[in-house]
């Protein structure tokens, strides 16, 4: 293969893997919690197939699929963005029609082994690069949420009283996308187009149900996310099976224990 | 529709103002001033366009026509009704907090906001979700009034409010106008209150506009023909004409 892509996942322990998966954790912990607030859980997860068509375009062009997942999401967030704007269309609308647009794009342009690892991800050998860009991108998530916080509040709960506030809401909810973009991103290798979605939503939607407060909401949600994404990866090394579906289960246990409390 | 005010500083001048939706106008030709440090209410039966012209006055719907507020206004916003999740894990101390960080207001300036409206610390610990609806209406004041507002715009403020309450906070909004010199706007269906708080008074019924003071817009006939029936409101003796 001439492409990093991964067709099958590994079987071995990749530090440069476990770091990434524990920055990409915080990173989905921290934005899931505002895009389950701001009822996002169903175009989280069609956005991330908007993904398809740039990791086939990639491999097709012996790009590294990655960044032809990242451009395809970026440019994806940025239409679905401008349409909202320009139309009085609902938002999940016009992501239905962009995701179902991109799955059938990217289905045509990627087949076989690189399909199935598009869709369900994998883990393959990360080069020290692609774990520091990988975590680079992890800490400008997580900045940018930490530091947003409380305009998202306010937008959250009333975007015309963060409007009175000086908040320009509209850009602050591209930024968002945007960041939420990345976030997905950052999960495609290991997840796939199809679960990474989840790893956003899923910790978050354990969160929300346990929290009392925001900070509490946003601390148990990076520790769900954080303890789904290792003991995924343990689990997946230890009975040999794909880590992202480990990950979903992980996260999937941990919000079916939530559903204990209350 | 320019009256008496014109003598005071503006603190608000509205000129053919018009906003619409699917090309349908829902205020047309709306022109109105507000004095510095006056209260004025806008009333009018439902649908009549006065949360749209609230939204549009703050700039957050497009229009056309001439909105100018006095020069370094800072404006406090309550609005009529959010659609808040019961299980949001978001607090009333969140809220307050997220404020006051994007106002750069302080610890005290919520604490001195909660004492205004008549809030415990306590109750707002508990998610926005959780709280009634009377201290939800309290904590969008106390929000409002983070960040020293020189404008207080309130779309129905004491909707559900007990008795009590609704007294603290009009009367909370008259001392600020009276202490501080905010300028309050307000959207009410209590011709009470608005008799007794407001300097000036815009009604709005469609299409058909009027702008006074209250003595002059609150007659029995012009509220009949505002509302489509009779109106009856109730005025403390000592506010009697």
């Amino acid at each position: 293969m001439a492409h990093p892509w991964p067709t099958t996942f590994t079987m071995t322990f990749d530090p440069n893997a476990i770091a990434l998966s524990i920055g990409a954790g915080a990173a989905a912990g921290l934005v899931g919690c505002f895009a389950v607030m701001r009822r996002m859980t169903l175009a989280a997860d069609a956005i991330s197939h908007i993904a398809l068509p740039g990791i086939g375009l990639a491999i097709l062009l012996r790009v590294h699929p990655i960044l032809g997942g990242v451009a395809a999401l970026l440019v994806g967030t940025l239409l679905v963005w401008g349409i909202e704007g320009r139309t009085r269309l609902a938002t999940e609308t016009i992501i239905g029609v962009v995701f179902s647009t991109a799955l059938a794009v990217g289905s045509l342009v990627t087949s076989g082994d690189e399909l199935i690892a598009a869709l369900f991800g994998g883990v393959g050998h990360l080069t020290t690069l692609e774990a520091a860009l990988g975590l680079l991108l992890s800490l400008g998530v997580v900045v940018f949420v930490v530091w947003q916080r409380h305009r998202l509040v306010l937008a959250l709960v009333s975007p015309e009283i963060a409007h009175t506030t000086g908040i320009n809401v509209r850009r602050l909810n591209l930024l968002f996308l945007l960041v939420f973009a990345l976030t997905i991103a950052l999960g495609l290798r290991y997840l796939g187009v199809l679960l990474v979605g989840s790893l956003v939503i899923i910790p978050a939607a354990t969160a929300k149900r346990l929290a009392r407060s925001l900070r509490g909401m946003l601390v148990i949600s990076v520790a769900v996310s954080i303890a789904s994404t290792t003991l995924g990866t343990w689990l997946s090394l230890a009975l040999h099976r794909a880590p992202g579906s480990m990950i979903v289960l992980v996260a999937a246990g941990f919000f079916l224990l939530s559903l204990l409390r209350r | 529709m320019r009256g008496s005010l014109e003598t005071h500083r503006s603190a608000l001048e509205v000129v053919n103002l018009s906003v619409g939706f699917d090309q349908i106008n829902v205020i047309e030709r709306l022109s109105f001033e507000v004095a510095h440090g006056s209260a004025m209410a806008i009333i009018g039966p439902n649908g009549a366009g006065k949360s749209v012209l609230a939204t549009a006055l703050i700039g957050a719907l497009p229009y056309t026509g001439t909105i100018r507020w006095e020069a370094n206004t800072k404006l406090g916003y309550v609005p009529q009704k959010l659609d808040i999740e019961r299980d949001l894990p978001i607090t009333g101390r969140d809220f307050l907090r997220a404020k006051a960080a994007v106002a750069c207001a302080s610890q005290v300036d919520i604490t001195n906001a909660l004492g205004l409206v008549g809030l415990q610390m306590k109750s707002v610990g508990k998610p926005i979700g959780a709280l009634s609806g009377g201290q939800f209406q309290r904590l969008l004041v106390a929000a409002a009034l983070i960040g020293h507002p020189t404008v207080l715009l309130l779309d129905e403020p004491t909707a559900g409010v007990d008795e009590p309450g609704q007294d603290t906070l009009n009367n909370t909004t008259e001392r600020l106008r009276k202490e501080r010199g905010l300028t309050i706007l307000f959207i009410s269906h209590d011709l009470s209150v608005v008799y007794q708080h407001a300097t000036s008074v815009l009604c709005m019924s469609r299409g058909r506009t009027c702008f006074g003071a209250p003595k002059r817009i609150l007659t029995p006939e012009l509220l009949a023909e505002l509302y489509g029936a009779p109106v009856a409101y109730h005025v403390h003796n000592d506010l009697r004409p």
